[in-house]
């Protein structure tokens, strides 16, 4: 293969379909691979109604990943990454969940799979960076010689906050073709260059729990395991401590959740804490949900290898949150307490905090808790 | 330069076996079940077809049934037999022998058998994939119906001592298959003289078509039918006959029986040469399997530290074609149970590669096999994971 050939990481849906069939009109050498991350033979009895297919992983999207590339013309293989995938992502996904986190799969999968493995793949069958879907932008900034990580220019679709782990080596060796695009536009391509998906619908859910429900499937991973979810019930307090009802286990909870709690207080009441330590799901009112200080863990810094003081940013603690203003001081390389101007809503532990200037990504780490 | 090194998963059809069948698709149409002309011209097809795959395996044209192919043929003789044989006075329990490196054509059946509540033995292999017989004389039980000892490994190309067991299998009267489809063409193969009661045999390993295969079942053995129909194959195995692929795997056995001296001879000598000089140039490259006894066209090889799946295609992409053990196990997350058998790690099992020649392969595509493949393997070790930046830890 030539030295600049790209591999592109092809899910069978449209936005990956139509990256590949982009490099092929523009002439660029490709290789289209598609991840087999999850057997979906396993735990069939989580698929519940939900169509496997149209699901990342299932043998219809490699079928449909299949059909694009033999369209393109391009050379196409399926690489299998299911081992690494339980271990990077479905593990500490289970992990986080049992100790009342609330975890995010798709960026433990772009750091240690998709932006790993696969470039460890891609560049050892010759091509030497790696193409995908995904809608964010990287340039390089020719003042410090480092690459940065940009929003998407359709902010609707803009998918940085999963992308915030990408270390200087993954950016340079990655090109995001959609970032510069809107959807409509993207539809648009797909449909002048005849992309076999270009009517697919998208998926919204996390692809190894087609169904949306992540209590089912982790109880069904803890089975097969040969183990179970610890079902310790206990009490449900308020921010004062009352006791005022009781809990059928931790992990059916997430900061922020109003639903679900079989409390009648007359008033809406939401999930504030998980407390681990003392088995208890602490409510509140809604001003109670209310944080103003964090920390944050595991930083990735991206336009610096760690910045000089205090910085000044724009904060989003999770997918479709508005970034707030808030101070970042960095405790050592990789923690930071971020201190918003305004309190934010449902701070959650295990989601991710990813810092913007404007439309830079300066970073991003873990909500510590 | 395009080098197809894989014939083990498959062969091109041969220009004589596929002017063999032509004729048969809408020329000589007919059903050779019917009692009129157009029948009968399907049905001497079909007759002398079963006298060629008898001729090549030493058998007699009644001991052959055609069948879809390989696994067909496999699963007719392991519930065929496990149907027909009364467990042994008292027992209630029927028990089965195999090995552990079976084909998951035998694997996956006997594995049913074990669901449909008989006992099944697997025989253990050593490293270099072959049984001990006095391990399948050990393993017999009053109530043992059937043994399956493959002729030669389809990953490894060893060959297992098949005359031996079956010995121990006579003395023991229980009925012995030998599932044959990596070895016919590349071993002379004589149903008597190997001493087994059933074998199989598949057309596309042996230059003929896909869909075709057949099983012998030795006079006299009972076998029952896996599928209800009609009385074709002497009420062995129902469905009109496939005649232009049975008529094809005819003639493949008969070029098989014409080219085996020249196949294994000129074949053999290439393979040694392509492995001994991968063996040269890669260091700490390996041969898995026994050098001495396997058939002449494999030759499967270990890298270390390199993925077979990414080695694959990174061959694919020079033009290179091979595989990662069974084809059928490709893509599958499970390293190959035939060289875990042999006592591979995990991780060695998967830096493996097969590659399998054929008649058509030349010195040409050898040589150019022997100059791109040492490159790929630096390459993929210079990069074996995590040599790019880890992301960071959560």
């Amino acid at each position: 293969m030539p030295a600049n050939a790209v591999a592109v990481a092809m899910s069978g849906g449209v936005d990956s379909s139509t990256v590949a069939a982009l490099l092929r009109e523009r002439g660029q050498t490709i290789v289209g691979l598609t991840m087999q991350l999850w057997n979906q033979r396993r735990l069939p009895q989580l698929q519940g109604d939900a169509p496997v297919q149209h699901r990342c992983c299932s043998l219809d999207d490699v079928y449909d990943a299949r059909r694009v590339a033999e369209h393109l013309a391009i050379p196409f293989y399926v690489v299998n990454f299911e081992r690494e995938f339980e271990q990077t992502v479905v593990r500490p996904f289970v992990d986080d969940y049992l100790h009342g986190r609330t975890p995010i799969p798709c960026t433990l999968c772009n750091n240690h799979v998709k932006f790993d493995q696969l470039l460890v793949t891609a560049r050892q069958i010759g091509a030497e960076r790696i193409a995908t879907g995904h809608y964010a932008r990287v340039r390089r900034n020719s003042g410090t010689g480092r690459y940065e990580l940009l929003r998407a220019v359709d902010d609707t679709k803009d998918q940085s906050y999963f992308l915030f782990g990408l270390t200087q080596e993954q950016l340079a060796r990655t090109e995001f073709p959609l970032g510069e695009l809107t959807k409509q536009e993207v539809r648009a391509i797909a449909r002048r260059l005849a992309v076999p998906v270009a009517q697919k619908p998208e998926s919204q859910e996390i692809c190894f729990v087609p169904t949306g429900n992540y209590v089912r499937f982790i109880e069904g991973y803890l089975k097969e395991q040969g183990s179970s979810l610890p079902e310790e019930d206990g009490e449900i307090v308020t921010t004062s401590g009352d006791v005022i009802g009781r809990h059928n286990g931790l992990h059916h909870y997430t900061v922020g959740q109003r639903r679900g709690l079989g409390l009648a207080t007359g008033r809406p009441v939401y999930v504030v804490a998980l407390d681990r330590a003392k088995n208890r799901l602490v409510v509140g009112e809604d001003d109670e949900l209310r944080r103003s200080v964090c920390e944050v863990r595991n930083i990735n810094w991206i336009p610096y290898a760690v910045p000089h003081g205090t910085v000044e940013a724009a904060v989003r603690i999770r997918n479709r949150h508005e970034p707030a203003p808030a101070d970042i001081t960095p405790l050592d390389s990789s923690t930071a307490r971020v201190s918003f101007r305004e309190s934010q809503r449902a701070i959650t532990p295990g989601q991710a905090a990813v810092f913007y200037d404007g439309e830079r990504v300066l970073g991003g780490g873990w909500i510590a808790g | 330069m395009h080098v197809y090194l894989d014939y083990n998963a498959t062969t091109p059809v041969d220009p004589a076996v596929l002017a063999a069948m032509t004729p048969y698709f809408a020329d000589n149409f007919g059903n050779a079940s019917s009692i009129h002309s157009t029948g009968q011209r399907a049905r001497s097809a079909v007759d002398t077809a079963r006298e060629s795959v008898a001729t090549l395996l030493g058998a007699k044209s009644s001991e052959i049934v055609f069948t879809s192919g390989g696994t067909e043929a496999d699963n007719l003789a392991i519930f065929g037999i496990a149907g027909s044989v009364e467990p042994a006075p008292g027992m209630s329990r029927k028990h089965i022998i195999t090995t552990a490196i079976e084909h998951h054509a035998v694997l996956n059946a006997c594995q049913e058998m074990e669901r449909r509540g008989a006992d099944v033995t697997y025989i253990p292999v050593n490293a270099q994939g072959i049984i001990d017989p006095e391990d399948v004389r050990r393993a017999l039980r009053p109530e043992t119906v059937l043994i399956t000892v493959m002729h030669a490994n389809n990953e490894l190309g060893t060959i297992q001592p098949i005359e031996e067991i079956a010995q121990i299998a006579k003395d023991a009267d229980v009925y012995f298959h030998c599932d044959a489809v990596q070895s016919a063409g590349k071993l002379p193969i004589d149903v008597n003289r190997l001493g087994v009661d059933l074998l199989s045999i598949s057309a596309h390993k042996i230059y003929g078509p896909k869909g075709a295969g057949a099983l012998y079942v030795r006079s006299g053995t009972p076998i029952e039918p896996q599928f209800q129909g009609g009385h074709h194959e002497r009420d062995r195995r129902p469905g009109t006959e496939n005649v232009p692929g049975i008529v094809g795997l005819g003639k493949a056995a008969e070029l098989a029986r014409e080219h085996l001296a020249e196949d294994t001879e000129s074949v053999a000598a290439l393979r040694d040469r392509f492995e001994q000089s991968l063996l040269d140039r890669i260091p700490s490259a390996r041969v898995n399997g026994d050098r001495r006894r396997r058939v002449p066209n494999t030759a499967n090889l270990m890298f270390g530290a390199a993925g077979g799946e990414a080695l694959v295609i990174a061959l694919d992409l020079q033009g290179i074609e091979c595989s990662t053990g069974a084809a059928c196990s490709a893509g599958a997350v499970e390293p190959s149970h035939v060289l875990t058998a042999i006592g591979l790690s995990d991780d060695d099992a998967r830096s493996c590669l097969r590659f399998s020649l054929g008649r058509p392969t030349t010195r040409g595509e050898i040589d150019r096999a022997i100059a791109v493949i040492p490159g790929v393997v630096e390459r993929l070790r210079a990069l074996s994971p995590h040599s790019t930046s880890v992301a960071p830890a959560r």
